[in-house]
């Protein structure tokens, strides 16, 4: 057993997890923040993608115990009072069907559009679907997903 | 008004979504839960001689290790079929037993053997892993093709040659006649590839054995929890259906793969009653790819022949399809019923024949996914058409004009009787979108860049809405298929829906409230969508076949019926006027002609005080119905696709797609064309990318997204979408359904314009780079591109 201790949305979070405890089961099995999913076995469909210490990160393919003193943002940590724009874009444009890519999504588009604000570069819709490489939706077939970050970066 | 019937009200069920509080299955823990982890066949084929669990019991955490025999032993049913074919010699068909997990033999890789329950997750998977299974291997058969050969293994003692059923529709001697009449024969040999569906949400069940009651519960992923507990109730003798509450939360995409009852639900159910325990399973991605219902997987010879006018004159199509090692429950219907009955395409056909052979094979058993049936048909449909424009030196487009059905009813050779549509207009509302006039141009572009620009069309008809009781029960359904809805007024006059729809992803807590919020004028925020539990909601038959619209809604249409002759008959008495001066508007029931009036919810109340209610009436706003559709419903739509081709590597980009639909009546424009963009991205994706592979021995190669291509945002482009409506004549609301067309209108349009753009009609799904660059190889680059 591994103590962690990090900061999930802004409050600490610790636990006592076997050493292999990926950051995924850490969320949801022991801090019961399922909002984040898992899709697959093998790092592919992004279901899964938070935010560590600003950046995205799939949260099936790191340890739990690797992350001490982490800040750890979920799609539950998103909404400040309210809504992120990116919550707004994904349902003012359709974004989401069932809305289980969906948290991966909306935290990986958050993440392309402040990388692409700071780089000073241009987010197109060709940028977008490249970024979207590691995101896997079978519902919504792309288009609005593509739309819904597009808007996003327009307010954010 | 803004909320009503065809305005894009912006989803409801979003908001829990998009903020991480979806409640999907493996979201929710019970007290006293434990995990199942099971032991799966690593084999294609092979008895089990033995299993050791001696190992697996001792280790930390383990609760219980438990096999077929003694679930057997328990008498929990072996898996059913729920649709029975008859063969053309009239004999019924031969399905192998499925036994929920494998007493003597194992028949493909995956079959669960054996179910660990322990403390955690971790601890089960621990431990499946140290139960030992000897296993005497046997030859093995995964191509539907090679297992109906002489000396093929054989799978299943009541099977004789593997098959199934050899089933025929329409009439083989008038083909036969059209075709030997014919001035042009066109020839295709088709493979429909083997898909794997990939909801995005793996399978999960949490069983709930309460001993007190003895009843229990299951949460599962689940596109129809009724039929569900209908099942695991009639054939698997877990509980009988007043003892067995079956819950579908959130589900995350089912696309068919979640209509069916599978091994592990049964299993769990049993294992919480052995042990006590609540038990949860939830699939991994590489468990969904060797348990998940496999998809289309047929084998096709066809022949359409022509008049010198270039007429239809007949058509002979002769299908293998794969079952896979077990039957699942719709797997006959959907490549028989679902398949050789929409053979007529859009077009008048005065003879159609088609023979389906279905055989087991030594794969994870196939059954309906997005189409189902229709996709395959469609397929042989749209790729004879277009080769035959190309052979006999016609506009494709053109061609397909000839051939189309104006007038309606109109009754195919092949059961079906198409009850409204407008081709014409579909077709020319997609070639005006897709700019058919500037291809020559953007063609020539494409070549001044070294591409090859190909252009390809697909005009499908669907049948949906699935499906009046009494015709599918004649055709050997084993249950109906209608749809209940109960209106459920409040007293404060605000409204709950119970539906037996169910949405995994289909919006219809927003599409459903549109409706009766269109009906009564009330505001979308006081009504509420109830689905998926069957302790709250009368029996109901589920989604698939793209039912909830043309049968769920009109269910609650004829539940509103109801409601509304109600309320007129409490406003009229109680504003002391005839029920028919009463009309119902924004909320506010009237008089019409005068200023007499009561608000919506003084009605409510009005009823359940039940002060004052006309003689004889019982008080209450509740009422439900139960819906029958007359017909199937139609979609039918024109899809064009353009393609660039790199002729140096094989690749295709897919540079523009333009769908045009009719959909009769549209709810919500914007869901509908959510659900059209997601159903075109599956068919891309079958069409260049997705292809489930068996090696000879039936090994799994394609066992996760390593190996089986997905399509991704990069590998799509934004979608063209038009639509044209006739309204279906069936249904009160006149909608037709619209989740199933995009898979199925659009591969055949993708594979036609690659073979137009490379010149080489000789290429088969997925068109990967590999097989373009082999076919453009094959015939030498054309002209235009060197
Ligand atoms: S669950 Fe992390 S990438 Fe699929
Ligand atoms: S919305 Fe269902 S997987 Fe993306």
């Amino acid at each position: 057993m591994t103590q962690v201790t990090m900061t999930v949305n802004g409050k600490a979070a610790s636990g006592d997890v076997p050493g292999e405890t990926l950051l995924s089961d850490f969320l949801r099995e022991h801090l019961r923040l399922t909002g984040t999913h898992v899709g697959c076995d093998t790092s592919q469909c992004g279901a899964c993608v938070v935010h560590v210490d600003g950046k995205a990160v799939k949260s099936c393919t790191v340890l739990a115990a690797s992350l001490d003193g982490a800040e750890v943002t979920t799609v539950e940590g998103l909404a400040n009072g309210e809504l992120h724009p990116m919550q707004v874009a994904f349902n003012d444009n359709h974004g989401l069907q069932c809305g289980f890519c969906t948290p991966g999504m909306i935290m990986s588009g958050i993440d392309m559009v402040n990388r692409y604000k700071t780089e000073g570069r241009e987010l197109t819709e060709e940028a977008i679907r490249h970024e979207l490489e590691g995101n896997i939706c079978r519902c919504t077939g792309y288009h609005n997903i593509v739309r819904s970050i597009k808007d996003a970066a327009a307010s954010m | 008004m803004s909320e009503g019937i065809g305005a894009a009200v912006k989803r409801k069920e979003d908001k829990r979504f998009i903020t991480g509080r979806g409640k999907y299955t493996d979201d929710i823990r019970m007290e006293n839960q434990a995990y199942g982890a099971f032991v799966r066949s690593p084999h294609a084929h092979a008895e089990i001689k033995g299993i050791d669990t001696s190992a697996a019991e001792a280790m930390d955490g383990v609760i219980a290790v438990l096999n077929g025999k003694q679930l057997k032993d328990d008498a929990i049913g072996d898996i059913i079929t729920g649709w029975a074919i008859t063969s053309k010699d009239g004999n019924p068909m031969n399905v192998g037993a499925w036994n929920p997990m494998a007493t003597a033999r194992v028949r493909h890789v995956g079959e669960p053997v054996v179910i660990v329950i322990a403390e955690s997750q971790a601890q089960a998977r621990l431990a499946a892993e140290a139960v030992e299974v000897d296993y005497e291997e046997l030859p093995a058969v995964a191509a539907a093709t090679r297992a109906l050969e002489d000396g093929a293994p054989l799978l299943h003692d009541n099977v004789p040659g593997n098959l199934i059923f050899d089933w025929e529709i329409g009439d083989e001697a008038a083909a036969d006649a059209g075709l030997a009449g014919a001035t042009h024969v066109t020839e295709l040999d088709i493979v429909n590839n083997r898909l794997a569906p990939n909801a995005i949400e793996p399978r999960s069940a949490i069983a709930v054995y309460n001993d007190i009651d003895d009843h229990y519960t299951l949460y599962t992923t689940s596109q129809n929890p009724h039929v569900a507990r209908l099942v695991l109730s009639a054939f698997y003798n877990i509980a009988p259906e007043h003892k067995l509450r079956v819950i579908a939360p959130d589900v995350g995409g089912g696309f068919g793969s979640k209509i069916y009852i599978y091994p592990e639900e049964i299993t769990c159910l049993w294992a919480s009653m052995k042990t006590g325990r609540s038990v949860k399973w939830t699939s991994d991605r590489s468990e969904a790819f060797m348990t998940d219902a496999h998809a289309r997987d047929h084998v096709t010879k066809a022949r359409m022949g022509f008049d010198a006018d270039g007429k239809i004159v007949g058509l002979k199509v002769n299908t293998v399809a794969n079952i896979g090692a077990y039957a699942s429950l719709f797997a006959t219907a959907t490549p028989t019923y679902l398949y050789g009955t929409l053979l007529s395409g859009q077009y008048n056909i005065a003879n159609v024949y088609c023979d389906v052979k279905a055989v087991h094979t030594n794969t994870v058993p196939v059954d309906a996914y997005r189409g189902a049936g229709r996709p395959e048909a469609t397929y042989v449909m749209e790729r004879l058409m277009e080769t035959a424009a190309r052979e006999m030196g016609m506009d494709p487009a053109e061609l397909r004009r000839r051939n189309f059905i104006t007038e309606f009813p109109h009754q195919t050779p092949v059961i079906m009787t198409y009850d409204a549509g407008d081709f014409h207009a579909l077709l020319e509302k997609g070639q005006a979108a897709a700019d058919i006039a500037g291809f020559a141009a953007r063609k020539s572009e494409a070549a001044s860049r070294g591409k090859l620009r190909g252009i390809g069309y697909s005009c499908y008809i669907e049948a949906c809405g699935i499906a009046p009781s009494k015709a599918v029960g004649s055709l050997g359904a084993g249950v109906g298929l209608w749809e209940s809805a109960e209106v459920r007024v409040n007293p404060v006059g605000t409204i709950e829906i119970l539906t037996g729809s169910h949405a995994h992803g289909q919006g219809h807590e927003t599409t459903f409230a549109q409706v009766v919020s269109d009906r009564f004028g009330l505001p979308m925020d006081n009504i509420t969508i109830v689905h998926g539990d069957t302790d709250k909601v009368q029996m109901g038959m589920g989604t698939y076949g793209s039912r909830s619209g043309a049968v769920g809604m009109n269910a609650i249409v004829k539940a509103m019926d109801k409601v509304e002759a109600k309320v007129k008959k409490i406003a009229a008495h109680t504003l002391e006027a005839s029920d028919d001066d009463i009309v119902i508007e924004d909320g506010e029931v009237k008089v019409a002609g005068t200023d007499k009036k009561m608000a919506w919810h003084e009605v409510g109340l009005a009823a359940y005080t039940a002060h004052n209610l006309p003689d004889g009436m019982e008080p209450g706003l509740k009422e439900g119905a139960f819906y029958d559709p007359t017909n199937f419903t139609f979609p039918s739509g024109t899809y064009i696709c353009e393609v660039e081709v790199d002729p140096e590597t094989g690749v295709v980009e897919v540079v523009q797609f333009t769908a045009a639909d009719d959909f009769g009546t549209v709810i919500n424009p914007m869901i509908v064309e959510g659900q059209v963009h997601g159903g075109v991205t599956q068919g891309i994706g079958q069409a260049l990318l997705e292809n489930v592979v068996y090696d000879e021995d039936g090994q799994l190669i394609t066992g996760s997204y390593m190996d089986y291509c997905m399509p991704r945002a990069d590998d799509v482009p934004s979608y063209v979408l038009e639509h044209s409506t006739t309204v279906a004549p069936s249904n009160p609301l006149g909608v037709k359904g619209c989740g199933e067309a995009g898979a199925i209108g659009s591969p055949p349009a993708v594979i036609n314009a690659i073979t137009d753009a490379i010149g080489n009609n000789n290429l088969t799904m997925p068109a990967t780079p590999h097989k373009v660059w082999a076919a453009i190889q094959e015939v030498g680059l054309p002209q235009a591109a060197e």
